[in-house]
């Protein structure tokens, strides 16, 4: 371990410039009249455009940082540019959405801090800055999806993510401490040498993951998604359904990869919480009369997917490729569906899809590329992270978990064609409202990167990724 | 050759949807030149580089190298002569004088399922082969919901959820095919080369089965196979009549096709171990198909339950080409039965659709008792359905009993009792056609609420009419031709074929 003078400011730039530009963004929507807030918009992206280009200037490194504190690896550098690229689409959603808001810009501040949180969760090699990265991560998140703060439902969806995220913390916390009483560090070089082994430590190992979880919206700790999906603001909405994920996801698999098998069967529990939260996230979505709340529980079924790459972590050599390409292919589909609902105003109430596609075809189009991709049907991205994460389910030997994977996927298309059938064939009751143009050409940004562009540079991509 | 036959058409589709200058009659044209073009290609490809005893005109072009995915392209005999079938079918589809809204859009998607269906016979990997199976249902499922009549939604959702699921199934069979190879490819050559589920042979059967159901099953939907066929006569009812032709001589086919590539070629062991019953699945649609179809007091619903009963007949064939029974001669006559019977009833049924379609523009009514004496009124179109009706029904000299005999003289040789039951079939399906004519064509007319005046073929329906069928007619007298072309003892005989 290096003394404390080991402080190379250099490589935490992309975390740097996204706290300067929070700070800065926050200043402006200070000093501008709330009119002219939507200028922030294009800052914050450029803010996001500039940390991209930095985290992936650091691509290829491959060592710790700050005293052990942070690892740069190939999981951290596309872990940021994932949590980077996906919140600069939301960011473009909000200023048609957040046009009369009079806290307008302030919410753009809002979402860099939650980005740099997930950032901070996604380098982490230490429990300590895990957890300041998660706390970071959670507190701004209560914010975002409150934003509304006179509809009730935004509070509703607020409260239950805050009292939530305040027991999963409160447990992270009250394990990390005694994971570090017992292990005597939470360095995680020093804990894989000698992870200790006592129950109490054990429980608290439990507890930190059942704090990450909640992050990852996996039962038990999933109950805020489908409410947030449904109350938060549509932009935050979209990027509390997909970024606290990506880091979650990727914090566990650090953890799990520390863990060595003897001392706790940590896949084994993996593995079941995948299973069961798969299975349950489409059960709820099954008969879902509000679209919003569907997306919100085919986003739980989707980290059920996720985790298995997490479950079979160090016995399927892929298992990192895997999660990490799913992930961001998870999260462009999910954006793509939000984005071509936040066009429609919103529009939620399943039966007020009817015909939909009659007026709005692009938007409709969109909409279901986005449902076809996260099914899974080729040749759309989908397919191919879900077929990623089939083949590493069966390399690492689970294959009961891949089956009933396949299972859910069968069964998921049901609430998916559930949405496009009667958008497609229903007929119109009144022409549907939109929200500008805006939104809509980011769903089909998103689609576009489903469809060509990410199919199209699979191979290059997936040999970036598992470093071969 | 066969890539520039599948993106043609595809490129003329986007650019009809894409360009809104155009007028109906240029989109009509369009239509017409690039569904001719690929047809040209195709027999170019036969002329010049004819496949003998494996794939011809291969192409590869890499997409996924780690997965294994890839552009791959190539024919063998049964591929080439379906897509011929089905490049016929679409350029008489396009070609066929339609009144109609939106024409622009029509035409756009005739193209577009004439590239995707074209792909997915020449196709030589299995995601894409997925793709295309998918995309030509999103195809007609547009052409049946906007153009149909009547219920033409509720049908097309039926049809669109149907086949889905049952694409679904497909899909993880191939996943699960492509898994078990030694080195992971969708690659179909390599698959059939060395059929992966057969070494299994230790693991026990159970997955090779399950396997060869989700394929059964997701084909049989698009086939359709008794008692999976309930999507179908809706969707024919409600269909315009060019569409109805499509579905019924290209879509359908791709049932039989996959049946063929994946479940017969990819795991033969496993198809000969469940041969009987597929034989039997067959056999009740024969039954089921000529039965029902016999009971439909609609023109179209009538044409559609018998696209039932021949489809049966394919399977049969299939079914006896695939089992380990009997003699490899045997076999191969069977296949090659399927196949001709694949052709035929592409030909033919594409014909019998448009025959209906001419109801529909004319009266609007397909009520077969409202009909009468129509011989009189308009004799070209009585020769022609009395021709296509004839041909359907298995007529020495005609195309139907040529692929007809084949089966049924493959199928004697291995399940004589099923083969013996399938004959029936025959006969109730002669009957059903000549009552047909004699109530339309020949007979009295209804007393009241009859259709009065009735206008006869025009000159441009005539010529496709005769052009399909004149083809029914050459298959009928001199086959050979077609039999050497599909060539089916080298399917059988492919690495691994045949069990």
């Amino acid at each position: 371990m290096q003394g404390m003078s080991d402080m190379p400011l250099g490589d935490l730039a992309p975390e740097l410039a996204v706290l300067l530009g929070a700070v800065g963004v926050l200043l402006l929507a200070m000093l501008l009249p709330q009119r002219h807030h939507r200028l922030c918009a294009p800052i914050t992206i450029l803010v996001l455009a500039s940390a991209t280009a930095l985290a992936l200037s650091q691509a290829g490194a491959e060592r710790f940082t700050f005293s052990g504190t942070f690892r740069l690896d190939a999981a951290t550098t596309w872990g940021r540019v994932m949590v980077l690229g996906l919140t600069a689409l939301c960011v473009a959603m909000t200023p048609a959405w957040m046009e009369d808001d009079r806290r307008h810009g302030e919410f753009y501040s809002m979402m860099l801090l939650s980005a740099l949180g997930a950032m901070a969760m996604i380098g982490a090699a230490d429990l300590m800055q895990m957890l300041m990265g998660a706390l970071l991560s959670s507190v701004t998140g209560y914010v975002l999806a409150a934003y509304h703060r006179d509809w009730e439902i935004s509070l509703e969806a607020g409260m239950k993510y805050f009292l939530l995220g305040a027991l999963a913390n409160a447990l992270m916390v009250f394990g990390a401490i005694l994971v570090m009483g017992l292990g005597g560090s939470t360095d995680y070089q020093q804990l894989s040498n000698a992870f200790p082994t006592e129950p109490l430590a054990l429980v608290g190992l439990a507890c930190v993951v059942f704090g990450l979880f909640f992050k990852l919206g996996a039962v038990p700790g999933h109950a805020w998604v489908p409410d947030v999906a449904e109350g938060a603001p549509l932009p935050a909405a979209a990027f509390l359904t997909v970024v606290p994920k990506i880091a979650g996801a990727i914090a566990l698999a650090r953890l799990v990869a520390l863990v060595p098998a003897e001392a706790m069967p940590l896949s084994a529990l993996v593995a079941t919480v995948a299973a069961l939260t798969m299975t349950w996230g489409n059960l709820s979505a099954m008969w879902q009369e509000d679209l919003r709340r569907l997306l919100g529980w085919s986003s739980v079924s989707q980290t059920g997917y996720a985790l298995m790459a997490v479950a079979v972590l160090g016995r399927a050599p892929d298992a990192w490729a895997a999660l990490i390409a799913f992930m961001g292919v998870y999260g462009l589909a999910n954006i793509a569906c939000f984005a071509v609902v936040a066009h429609l105003r919103g529009r939620t109430e399943l039966a007020g899809w009817a015909g939909i596609g009659r007026q709005h075809p692009l938007a409709v189009s969109i909409l279901a590329l986005g449902f076809l991709s996260l099914v899974g049907i080729p040749p759309l991205a989908g397919f191919l992270g879900k077929f990623a994460l089939f083949k590493v389910a069966l390399d690492g030997g689970m294959a009961w978990l891949a089956l009933l994977a396949v299972a859910n996927t069968v069964l998921s298309l049901f609430y998916y064609l559930r949405v496009l059938g009667p958008a497609v064939m229903g007929t119109p009751e009144k022409s549907a409202a939109t929200l500008g143009r805006a939104n809509l050409w980011i769903g089909a940004l998103a689609a576009v990167g489903v469809v060509l562009l990410l199919p199209w540079a699979w191979q290059d991509l997936w040999r970036a990724l598992s470093g071969g | 050759m066969l890539t520039l036959s599948v993106l043609l058409p595809l490129l003329a589709a986007i650019a009809l949807a894409l360009l809104p200058r155009i007028g109906d009659r240029m989109a009509r044209l369009l239509a017409v030149v690039f569904t001719a073009l690929p047809m040209v290609l195709l027999l170019a490809v036969w002329m010049t580089d004819p496949p003998s005893g494996g794939f011809a005109a291969q192409f590869e072009a890499p997409w996924i190298p780690s997965l294994g995915i890839a552009w791959r392209v190539g024919v063998d005999g049964m591929s080439l002569a379906l897509a011929l079938m089905s490049a016929l079918i679409f350029l008489a589809a396009a070609a066929w004088p339609m009144q109609i809204a939106r024409a622009r859009a029509y035409y756009a998607w005739i193209l577009f399922l004439t590239g995707v269906s074209l792909g997915l016979f020449v196709t030589l990997d299995l995601v894409i082969f997925y793709v295309f199976f998918d995309l030509s249902l999103v195809g007609m499922y547009f052409l049946i919901g906007r153009w149909g009549h009547g219920d033409a939604q509720h049908a097309a959702l039926k049809f669109f959820v149907y086949t889905l699921a049952g694409s679904l199934l497909i899909l993880i069979a191939i996943i699960v095919l492509a898994l078990s190879m030694p080195e992971l490819t969708f690659d179909m050559r390599a698959i059939i080369a060395a059929p992966p589920l057969a070494a299994l042979a230790d693991g026990g059967t159970v997955v090779p089965g399950l396997v060869l159901l989700a394929l059964v099953v997701g084909f049989g939907i698009k086939t359709p196979l008794f008692p999976l066929h309930t999507w179908l006569p809706p969707a024919h009812v409600n269909a315009p009549g060019p569409a109805s032709a499509i579905l019924a001589g290209v879509l359908l086919k791709m049932g039989t096709y996959g049946l063929v590539r994946l479940g017969l070629q990819m795991m033969p062991e496993t198809f000969a171990r469940w041969a009987f019953w597929i034989a039997l699945l067959a056999l009740a649609s024969i039954l089921w198909g000529a039965i029902v179809a016999y009971a439909q007091p609609n023109l179209k619903r009538r044409i559609a339950y018998t696209s039932v009963n021949h489809m049966g007949y394919t399977v049969l064939g299939i079914a006896v080409a695939g089992s380990a029974a009997g003699t490899e001669t045997a076999r191969a006559l069977a296949l090659t039965g399927a196949v001709v019977e694949m052709i035929a009833h592409g030909l033919i049924t594409g014909a019998l659709f448009l025959v209906a379609g001419v109801f529909w523009k004319r009266t609007q009514d397909y009520e077969i008792a409202h009909y009468g004496g129509l011989a009189e009124e308009a004799p070209r179109l009585a020769m022609m359905a009395t021709l296509a009706a004839f041909a359907s029904l298995g007529l020495p000299g005609l195309a139907g009993f040529v692929a007809e005999l084949h089966i049924f003289l493959g199928a004697f040789a291995v399940y004589p009792w099923v083969a013996a039951a399938g004959l029936l079939g025959l006969l109730i399906t002669a009957a059903l056609f000549l009552q047909l004519l004699r109530a339309v064509f020949f007979g009295p007319r209804p007393a009241e609420g009859g259709v009065a005046r009735f206008a006869d073929l025009d000159r441009t329906e005539m010529a496709i009419l005769s052009a399909l069928l004149a083809l029914v007619v050459l298959i009928g007298i001199w086959p050979l031709w077609l039999l050497e072309l599909i060539d089916a003892a080298t399917i059988l005989a492919a690495p691994g074929g045949g069990g």
